[in-house]
C-alpha cells in the first residue's frame, strides 16, 4: 500500500506569540516551530499500516524552507521519502489553496491513502484534508481513531461527539483525517536519524507542480489578528503561593459557598 | 443571484439539533444585516415533522431534501444532495453550525462549489458594506478577523453557541415548506456510515460531581497526578481531565470532559494547567465556580474563570490542600 502523509510544521504549542508588524499573522522569526500534532499521530498511523502491509510512506508538506525540518523528523521515524512543496507563491494560502497544490502534488504519486492531521493548531482550518479529497474525487472520513485497511478498502472508526464513535467502510484511494490519540507516536531513533539523511526528499514548486496561476487563488484572507477581547469577569488573585491558597478558600467558603 | 441565507439545519433521533437552532438564529441575523431573506433546508429519508417543526421560525421558506440514500449522514450523500439546492437556489450565503457532521462535508460542497468555507467563527461584525468574520486560531489564542474574496456563494459555519438558539425569531405563521427530492445513485456513496456506538467500559459518571478537579497537559507527566488526586481529595472532587491526558493513557477515557467526552456542570470546577481549548470549554463551562490555575496569563481558559491564579501549579496547589484542611469544618 502506497501512503501519503501530509503534515504542517505549526508554532511549538507553548511559543509566546507576538503579531507581525501589520498585525496579520504571528512573528515567525520569534517562535520555534514543531510538526502539528495530529499530523504525528498520522504519520504514525501511517508507519504501522506500512509495517503490517508493506509498501511505502511519503511524507509532503507544503510549507516555506524551514517546514523541510518537518519532513526530515518524518524521515528519521521511518517515512521513506519526503516531497517539499515550497514557492513564494505558496505563502500565506488559505485551506482551499492550500489542498489544490497539495492535490496537484498527490495526483502525480497516485498513493492508495491520504492520511492528514484533523486540523492545524495554527490556523485551525480543519478543511484542508476535506477539499483534498473533493479535488482528488476520492471518498473521505474525519476525525478517525483506528483503521482496518484490506488491499481495497478501508474500515475506520469514525469519533462523533460526546464519546461516540461510528465505523465507516470506504473503498481506496481515499483522504483520511486523523484525531490525536488514535494510536503512540514514536520517536525517532539515532538510527532513523542518520537512515533519514540518505532518503529523498524532493523540492517542488508552482512550475514543478504544472500549477495554472489561479490555483493560488484565495476564497478568504486574514485582515487583522489580535487577542480576543477580555471579559474581565475573572478575578484574578495575586500574591506569593500561601497567600493565593488562603484567598482563594476564603473565596470559595464565603463567596461561592462550594466549601 | 438569489438574495438568499440559506441555513443548514442539522438533525438527530428526528429532532432538529441543538445546532440547527444556533445556525437558524445566526442565519436570520446575517439576513436581517444584509437584507436577505433566510430559508433553511433539512436533508434525510422523509423530514417532513423536522421540517414542519422548523417551519416556525420566521423563515422564507423550510427545505425538505429528500431520498432513500439520504437515511443516515454520510459527506458523500450530503455534498451531492446539497450542491443540487444551492446550484438550483443560488443563495448568498450558506450557514452552518460548526458541528463534526458540518467538519465532515461542509468543506467539501463549498469546494464543489468552488468556493470558500470561513469556518468555526465566534461571529461576525459590519465594517462599512464588508462583513467581517471573527473566528479563533492558535487555538483560541488569538482571533483572526476574516473576509471571503470573491464571489458568492460564501460558505461559514459558527462555533456552538456563537448564537442562542433561544434567540430564533418565531414566525408569525408556520413557513412555506417545499419539498426537493435528491437526484442520487447508490454510486455517489462511497463510504458508507454504521450505527453509532459507544464504548462498552463507562465507569465514571462525572455527570453527577458536585465538583471537579481537572487536569491538562500543565501536570507534565503521571507521576504527578498524586498532586491532583489529593486535592481532589480534600475538596471531595472528582478527578477529570482534558483530552490529551486521556491519549497519553495516563487517566481512562472515561474521566475526558469536552465536545469528544463527558459534559459536566458541577458547583466547583478546578482547572489545573488545562489551556481552555473550545472544545474543553463546551464540556464544563456551565459550571458554577470555575477556578483556573495556569502559568500563561493569555490561556483561553481564564476568559471563563471565575477565580484565576496566574501562576505554577506545583507552587500553588500544595498551599491551597494544606488552606482547604485548615478551613473546612472536619
Ligand atoms: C474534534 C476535537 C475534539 C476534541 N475533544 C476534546 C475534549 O473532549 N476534551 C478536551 O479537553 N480537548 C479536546 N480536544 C483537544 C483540544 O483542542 C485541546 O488540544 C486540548 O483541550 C488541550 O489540552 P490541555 O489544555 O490539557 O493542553 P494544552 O493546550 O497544551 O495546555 C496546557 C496548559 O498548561 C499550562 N501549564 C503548563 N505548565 C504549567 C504549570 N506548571 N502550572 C500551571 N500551568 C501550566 C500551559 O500554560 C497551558 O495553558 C479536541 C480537539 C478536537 C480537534
Amino acid at each position: 500500500m502506497k501512503i501519503a502523509v501530509c503534515i504542517k510544521q505549526v508554532p511549538a504549542r507553548d511559543a509566546v506569540l507576538r503579531l507581525n508588524a501589520e498585525s496579520t499573522w504571528v512573528r515567525e522569526t520569534d517562535v520555534s516551530f514543531e510538526i502539528n500534532e495530529p499530523d504525528i499521530y498520522a504519520l504514525e498511523e501511517a508507519l504501522r499500516l506500512r509495517e503490517k502491509r508493506g509498501g511505502e510512506v511519503a511524507v509532503c508538506t507544503l510549507g516555506p524552507e524551514r517546514a523541510a525540518q518537518a519532513l526530515k523528523e518524518a524521515l528519521a521515524k521511518g517515512a521513506d521519502r519526503a516531497w517539499h512543496l515550497d514557492d513564494p507563491a505558496f505563502q500565506n494560502l488559505d485551506a482551499y489553496a492550500t489542498a489544490r497544490v497539495l492535490a496537484a502534488a498527490v495526483a502525480r504519486e497516485n498513493p492508495d491513502l491520504v492520511l492528514t492531521g484533523l486540523q492545524a493548531d495554527d490556523d485551525g482550518f480543519a478543511q484542508t484534508g476535506v477539499i483534498l479529497a473533493e479535488m482528488l474525487g476520492w471518498p473521505h472520513a474525519t476525525i478517525i481513531m483506528e483503521i482496518q485497511a484490506s488491499e481495497k478498502a478501508l474500515k475506520v472508526k469514525r469519533e462523533l461527539e460526546a464519546g461516540w464513535f461510528q465505523w465507516i467502510e470506504m473503498p481506496l484511494p481515499a483522504v483520511l483525517t486523523i484525531q490525536s490519540g488514535i494510536n503512540k507516536p514514536r520517536y525517532a531513533t539515532l538510527k532513523g536519524i542518520l537512515a533519514a539523511k540518505n532518503k529523498p526528499l524532493q523540492k517542488l514548486g508552482f512550475e514543478g507542480l504544472g500549477l495554472a496561476p489561479e490555483a493560488v487563488s484565495l476564497r478568504q484572507k486574514i485582515s487583522k489578528i489580535y487577542a480576543p477581547p477580555k471579559s474581565g469577569k475573572t478575578e484574578f488573585l495575586e500574591g506569593a503561593s500561601k497567600e493565593i491558597a488562603r484567598k482563594l478558600v476564603e473565596k470559595l467558603k464565603n463567596e461561592a459557598r462550594v466549601i | 443571484m438569489g438574495d438568499e441565507v440559506l441555513v443548514f439545519a442539522e438533525h438527530h433521533g428526528g429532532k432538529p439539533a441543538r445546532a440547527a437552532w444556533e445556525a437558524l438564529a445566526g442565519g436570520q441575523r446575517l439576513a436581517r444585516d444584509i437584507g436577505a431573506a433566510v430559508a433553511t433546508v433539512v436533508a434525510g429519508e422523509d423530514v417532513a415533522a423536522l421540517a414542519d417543526e422548523l417551519a416556525g421560525a420566521e423563515l422564507s421558506e423550510v427545505v425538505a431534501l429528500t431520498s432513500p440514500l439520504l437515511r443516515d449522514y454520510t459527506p458523500d450523500g450530503y455534498t451531492a444532495a446539497l450542491f443540487q439546492v444551492i446550484e438550483q437556489r443560488q443563495p448568498r450565503f450558506v450557514v452552518f453550525s460548526h458541528t463534526y457532521q458540518a467538519r465532515d462535508f461542509a468543506p467539501r460542497l463549498a469546494a464543489r462549489e468552488g468556493r470558500g468555507l470561513i469556518g468555526d467563527c465566534l461571529g461576525y461584525r459590519r465594517d462599512g458594506d464588508r462583513l467581517v468574520f471573527v473566528r479563533p486560531v492558535f487555538q483560541g489564542k488569538l482571533c483572526a478577523d476574516t473576509e471571503f474574496v470573491g464571489e458568492p456563494p460564501y460558505f461559514v459555519s459558527f462555533q456552538a453557541a456563537a448564537f442562542r438558539e433561544d434567540s430564533v425569531q418565531r414566525g408569525a405563521a408556520p413557513a412555506r415548506v417545499t419539498s426537493v427530492a435528491a437526484s442520487l445513485t447508490p454510486e455517489t456513496i462511497r463510504a458508507q456510515a454504521g450505527e453509532p456506538f459507544r464504548e462498552a467500559k463507562q465507569a465514571v459518571d462525572l455527570t453527577q460531581a458536585r465538583a471537579i478537579v481537572a487536569v491538562g497537559r500543565g501536570i507534565k507527566g503521571p507521576e504527578n497526578l498524586e498532586l491532583a488526586k489529593k486535592l481532589a481529595e480534600a475538596l471531595g472532587a472528582e478527578l477529570g481531565a482534558s483530552r490529551p491526558i486521556c491519549d497519553s493513557g495516563w487517566l481512562p477515557m472515561d474521566r475526558q470532559i469536552g465536545s469528544s467526552g463527558q459534559t459536566v456542570a458541577p458547583h466547583l470546577y478546578v482547572a489545573l494547567g488545562i489551556s481552555g481549548a473550545i472544545q474543553h470549554q463546551v464540556g464544563m463551562k456551565g459550571s458554577r465556580t470555575i477556578v483556573a490555575i495556569n502559568k500563561d496569563k493569555e490561556a483561553p481558559i481564564f476568559e471563563i474563570a471565575t477565580y484565576g491564579v496566574v501562576g505554577d501549579l506545583f507552587e500553588i496547589v500544595p498551599p491551597l490542600i494544606e488552606e482547604i484542611k485548615k478551613k473546612k469544618p472536619a
